[in-house]
């Protein structure tokens, strides 16, 4: 973290750059050995190895190379570097290369050098220490949440108008309606990570628990969407409140670790109860939503109903459907939006807040610690079992599959890469984590392991997430950045919310 | 009789495996307090490497068991051991300071990034191996019989278990691990390089999560990129089981969650052992919060 000039020419000290450089290519020489210069594969006597020494001694090459860019930039060579970064990731880029590997780490290692080094160019500094970073990210961070006021609802109209323009193709709607799937899933985990401050590492078991309910309830009693999505809310919330009210007094990692025991029990008991949950083959033929009831979204309605084309006098198309789920999702997004931004300035709310930032204090100042968990809980609990049954009658088709570990730990990642607290952050990171991912199809094999290097590497370069805001949404004396005014300024900023009588007992 | 017998020595090998997966949790949480998520697939990677270097050695002509088992042993636990570090180096040393969910997301993310790197590299179809180390020890005239592999993994855990205690009872490298535990700032003042301790418990986690991949790969004979989820989970669950941060209590919780599922699935079949060893988890965890052998807790204001 020192700073060096970039101007003033000094002599590089070479050995000891060779000397660390090598270091690092042979930490990368034993990483590779085992598992990329010797592959398994089958053979008709059994397994055989098959060995790709050439990519082997390219991979150990490549990280020499970078890391001497590396120590280079420290050295204060910082637009030579640039320059030979950016030509290894042009290179990688248009050059064809013997093995796709090589390409992708060419590409992804000269960019990220290249972006150090352009960094280093900049400000003249080699490295920036985290509060550094951290701080000029907080501005920006501030920038965006201020401007959310109007960008909020620019991005709600543009949302609406969407399926309405000729833009709206099927592939497109469908991403939109995944986007949302994963935006309304991030806002209500996060209730409980950003506002309560609770790790929970098994939402997907509330979402399971929807999706389920709608199936099971269509697929025995024959009931509709419309009775079944209250329904499935109100079935996942009691079962947040099931494993809640055990649970919620445990502290934090014991609590994370029982949360994922909860989600992978429900998801070995649709695997096993196969009698009643199909098992791992699943429920099929799950009915679609008709238009509140009132049509279908068929060509030819069954008799005494009406269609959706019909009704309104439009030519049948298959597209109306997916526009209508598309709403659908939207305003169940927004009713989970809406609710945490109002909620935030109940007292329940607050006491949530509170209870994030410290515990005992809230504990000390009369605050049921464990109802209002456990109210945090039943409450996204509920809005992950919308969710569900939304996931369950857009598909059709629901299997344990759909719920594994893996959709916790990606919710989790939006919200906490988005910002603990941020509501804004959770659409960033969603089109980040599940839209960047879908963009990019083509890359297939490679999807997870860029998404997990991802996850990685936006928490390292920011830790406490995209746009981190952790302000309590209402003070007593003053408003973040203002400092602290008398009790006057304080009724200003909270708007005359009654902001005293701010705890909730 | 027999058959609890049998089932006891199945339930004891399977609970070593998971108090060697354990104790590489419990030692990462009691020293930087963080569950390393990615701890179950350097034990997959573990599997792996022993996989890999049987049947190179096998391509070399060396095929005298002892031989061929000490190097896959050595193999595994090196090799394992610097993906251990390097998983350190990269994505939880820059994030020391941080918020206390950033290392997890890390790990997550680490996690993930490993599982599909060795699916991507090895293939995503299962890998049997032949069995290695055949046979069995009768006992009682033939009614329990235990095969030497299990018998082998028990035997192993125990040198290990004795000879890592020895390591941080009695030598100056186990003295500054405590230390660090205790208060990693005291330590740093008083001379101990706290990031170079923090970087050897990664590697002796590693290391030992390897020997458990390999001792699976013995028993079960097939592994697969997706086997270090599972048993990370429940590895994990036994060191919180046993009382995070505890050693011994790793070992116990592993064995605990080993016997529950060897006899749940000797009596009750095996369909739901995972639930039954959840359940216990969580009942443990209402009634005795701090893990069998953990120290309680004072909550400070």
């Amino acid at each position: 973290m020192t700073a060096i000039s970039v101007s003033s020419p000094r002599a590089i000290a070479w050995p000891a750059i060779i000397k660390e450089a090598a270091l690092t290519a042979f930490v990368a020489l034993l990483l590779t050995v085992p598992l990329v210069g010797l592959r398994t594969v089958d053979r008709p006597t059994g397994l055989g190895l098959e060995t790709r020494w050439n990519e082997v001694v390219a991979a150990v090459g490549l990280v020499f190379l970078g890391r001497i860019g590396i120590c280079l930039i420290r050295e204060g060579q910082g637009v030579l570097v640039l320059v030979l970064a950016a030509a290894a990731a042009a290179a990688g880029f248009f050059i064809k290369m013997p093995t796709e590997a090589l390409r992708i780490i060419l590409i992804v290692g000269g960019a990220i050098i290249a972006i150090r080094a352009a960094m280093a160019v900049r400000t003249g500094r080699s490295k920036l220490s985290q509060a550094e970073r951290d701080k000029r990210m907080d501005r920006i961070a501030a920038k965006v949440q201020d401007a959310s006021r109007w960008l909020g609802p620019i991005g709600v109209v543009l949302a609406l108008a969407f399926p309405l323009t000729p833009l709206a193709d099927r592939q497109l709607l469908d991403i939109g309606i995944l986007l949302l799937t994963y935006v309304m899933l991030g806002w209500g985990l996060n209730i409980v990570v950003g506002l309560a401050g609770l790790l929970d590492l098994g939402y997907v078991a509330f979402y399971a628990v929807g999706a389920y309910s709608y199936a099971l309830l269509a697929h025995y009693f024959g009931l509709s969407f419309w009775l079944c999505l209250p329904l499935a809310g109100l079935l996942a919330a009691f079962s947040g409140v099931l494993l809640g009210f055990p649970v919620l007094r445990l502290r934090g990692d014991y609590f994370a670790i029982v949360t994922l025991g909860f989600g992978e029990i429900i998801r070995i008991i649709l695997v096993n109860w196969y009698q009643f949950t199909g098992g791992p083959n699943g429920i099929s033929g799950i009915p679609r939503p008709s238009f509140f009831g009132i049509a279908d979204f068929t060509r030819t309605p069954a008799e005494g109903t009406m269609a959706f084309h019909e009704m309104f006098g439009l030519e049948f198309s298959a597209l109306h459907r997916i526009i209508f789920l598309y709403y659908l999702i939207l305003v169940l997004a927004l009713v989970v939006n809406f609710f945490t931004l109002r909620v935030r300035k109940l007292p329940l709310g607050r006491a949530w807040e509170a209870l994030r930032e410290d515990d005992i204090a809230c504990a000390s100042l009369g605050i049921n610690r464990t109802n209002m968990k456990l109210a945090a809980f039943a409450i996204a609990a509920m809005f992950g079992g919308f969710a569900g049954s939304f996931f369950a009658t857009r598909q059709g088709f629901i299997s344990p599959e759909s719920f594994t570990f893996i959709e916790s730990a990606i919710i989790l990642a939006i919200v906490v890469l988005g910002g603990m607290g941020s509501q804004i952050g959770v659409v960033v990171a969603t089109l980040l984590v599940i839209g960047l991912p879908e963009a990019f199809r083509e890359l297939a094999d490679y999807r997870m392991l860029a998404f997990g290097m991802g996850m990685v590497l936006i928490m390292l370069w920011r830790p406490r997430g995209l746009l981190a805001h952790r302000d309590p949404t209402i003070l007593l004396y003053g408003r973040k950045g203002k400092g602290a005014g008398g009790p006057a300024a304080g009724t200003a900023a909270a708007g005359g919310e009654g902001i005293a009588g701010g705890r909730a007992k | 009789m027999d058959y609890f017998l049998q089932q006891l020595i199945n339930g004891l090998s399977l609970g070593a495996i998971y108090g060697l997966i354990a104790i590489g949790y419990t030692m990462v949480y009691g020293i930087i307090g963080m569950i390393n998520f990615a701890h179950g697939e350097i034990y997959m990677i573990g599997a792996f490497v022993a996989l890999i270097t049987f049947l190179a050695l096998g391509s070399l002509g060396i095929t005298w068991v002892p031989l061929a088992l000490l190097v896959m042993l050595a193999a595994s636990m090196l090799f394992t051991a610097v993906y251990g570090w390097t998983v350190e180096r990269i994505a939880y040393r820059p994030l020391r300071s941080s918020p206390r969910l950033a290392p997890l997301i890390s790990a997550i993310g680490m996690s993930i990034f490993l599982q599909n790197y060795v699916q991507i590299l090895q293939g995503a179809r299962s890998k049997p191996l032949q069995p290695i180390l055949t046979g069995n020890l009768t006992m009682m005239d033939g009614a329990v019989s235990v095969s030497y592999v299990r018998l082998a993994t028990i035997v192993i855990t125990v040198a290990l278990m004795y000879g890592f205690t020895q390591l941080i009872t009695r030598t100056e490298l186990g003295r500054a691990q405590r230390a660090c535990e205790q208060d990693k700032t005291m330590a740093g003042l008083l001379g101990v390089n706290v990031d170079r301790i923090i970087s050897l418990t990664f590697v002796m986690g590693a290391a030992l999560a390897a020997v458990a991949g390999m001792m699976v790969l013995l028993i079960y004979g097939v592994i697969d990129f997706y086997i270090g989820f599972l048993a990370g989970v429940k590895a994990f669950t036994a060191a919180v089981l046993g009382g995070i941060g505890s050693l011994p209590g790793a070992m116990l919780g592993g064995v605990v969650i080993g016997l529950i599922e060897a006899f749940w699935s000797g009596y009750m079949g095996s369909e739901w052992k995972d639930v039954a060893t959840f359940t216990i988890l969580v009942l443990v965890l209402i009634f005795r919060p701090t893990g069998l052998l953990g120290r309680p807790e004072i909550e400070k204001v």
